[in-house]
């Protein structure tokens, strides 16, 4: 058993079926479906109450979304707990600012690493809040649920995904 | 409590996947590596069966939303975008901030900054473009005038599919 938490990658069905199930527990027990990006909108939102309260509470957005540390929140960081925990035992922790994949291609700057994670993340941000869900809550629990918006809402993080990968990357069958 | 709970257990499975990896993620947008749509589709697979099965019985009820041309297209495409410049999602991020991966935990920075963006556009978007085009119903089956389990077991049919397919193919 420890032995095999300790595997440094597991089946992707394997990983895949055990998220299903955990989303079985999700609907069953909290009434939720797993999604990660309302987590971000409360820190945003928590942040602007830190900056003057009156004005983020006056905000349409924040008050259909109210910034608290609730259940997505404390999702997320379980998930950087989880994914720790699994690195540490697997031995696959490895402290790193520029990813191999990027610095193969644009070098190993950590400054520019830090810029395109920096924007790239204002875009994610901008978006999963504007198509109301990210790939965890589209592209995984909406799309289990059958849900229209969230097949079109995953078709579209993908075909963004692949189209500007392409420009930045090029393909490497083409 | 149970949301940290439950966070734990799906980083930690993220984490073993292996799509906690920025060159995992950039590999499936560039098309050479397609363990995120595996596991995504596996996890949809599980998931689907369990929460119809347990809607039939009333045990859950579903959580879906309507959307529209103007806020999930719209929104999506700027999502993909983010998504290949970061190389993380909002989950795996955090994920990959647990693994050791600095540049995700800037990539978290920039997601909240881009939530809050987002927040103080709302107004002005919502009058003008997240309600354009809104879609018909919430749900497929609704859509198409076909009872929910014939759609169960179609998309079920068309994911074993193409997992198969991509196992055949190499992936």
């Amino acid at each position: 058993m420890i032995g095999w938490l300790m595997m440094a990658s597991w089946s992707p069905y394997i990983v895949g079926a055990g998220i299903g199930v955990l989303i079985w527990t999700a609907f069953l027990f909290s009434d939720r479906p797993l999604g990660c990006s309302t987590a971000y909108a409360n820190t945003a939102g928590m942040v602007e109450s830190a900056l003057s309260r009156r004005k983020a509470e006056a905000m349409p957005y924040y008050r259909k979304y109210i910034p608290a540390v609730d259940w997505q929140w404390m999702l997320v960081i379980g998930v950087l707990i989880g994914a720790f925990l699994s690195a540490y035992l697997s031995g696959t922790f490895r402290v790193l600012i520029v990813p191999p994949v990027f610095a193969e291609a644009f070098g190993t700057d950590a400054l520019l690493r830090s810029a395109t994670a920096l924007i790239g993340g204002i875009l994610m941000g901008l978006g999963a809040r504007w198509a109301g869900g990210c790939t965890s809550g589209h592209g995984i629990s909406g799309t289990l649920q059958l849900s229209v918006a969230s097949w079109v809402a995953a078709i579209c993080f993908f075909a963004g995904g692949i189209l500007v990968a392409g420009l930045i990357f090029g393909f490497s069958f083409l | 409590m149970l949301g940290l709970v439950s966070g734990i257990i799906f980083g930690f499975l993220l984490q073993k996947g292996g799509v906690t990896d920025y060159g995992v993620i950039i590999g499936q947008l560039l098309l050479t590596d397609f363990t995120v749509v595996q596991v995504m589709l596996s996890a949809v697979l599980v998931g689907m069966i369990g929460v119809y099965t347990m809607k039939s019985t009333g045990l859950v009820r579903l959580h879906a939303r309507k959307g529209s041309v103007g806020a999930t297209v719209l929104g999506g495409l700027i999502f993909g975008a983010g998504f290949a410049i970061l190389g993380y999602c909002p989950g795996t991020a955090a994920g990959a901030v647990g693994s050791g991966a600095l540049d995700a935990a800037i990539g978290m920075a920039g997601i909240a900054v881009g939530a809050g963006i987002f927040a103080r556009l709302y107004p002005a978007l919502d009058q003008k473009i997240l309600n354009r085009g809104v879609f018909p119903t919430e749900t497929i089956p609704e859509l198409l005038g076909i009872r929910p389990w014939i759609v169960v077991i179609g998309v079920g049919i068309l994911i074993i599919g193409i997992l198969y397919l991509l196992a055949v193919l190499g992936f």
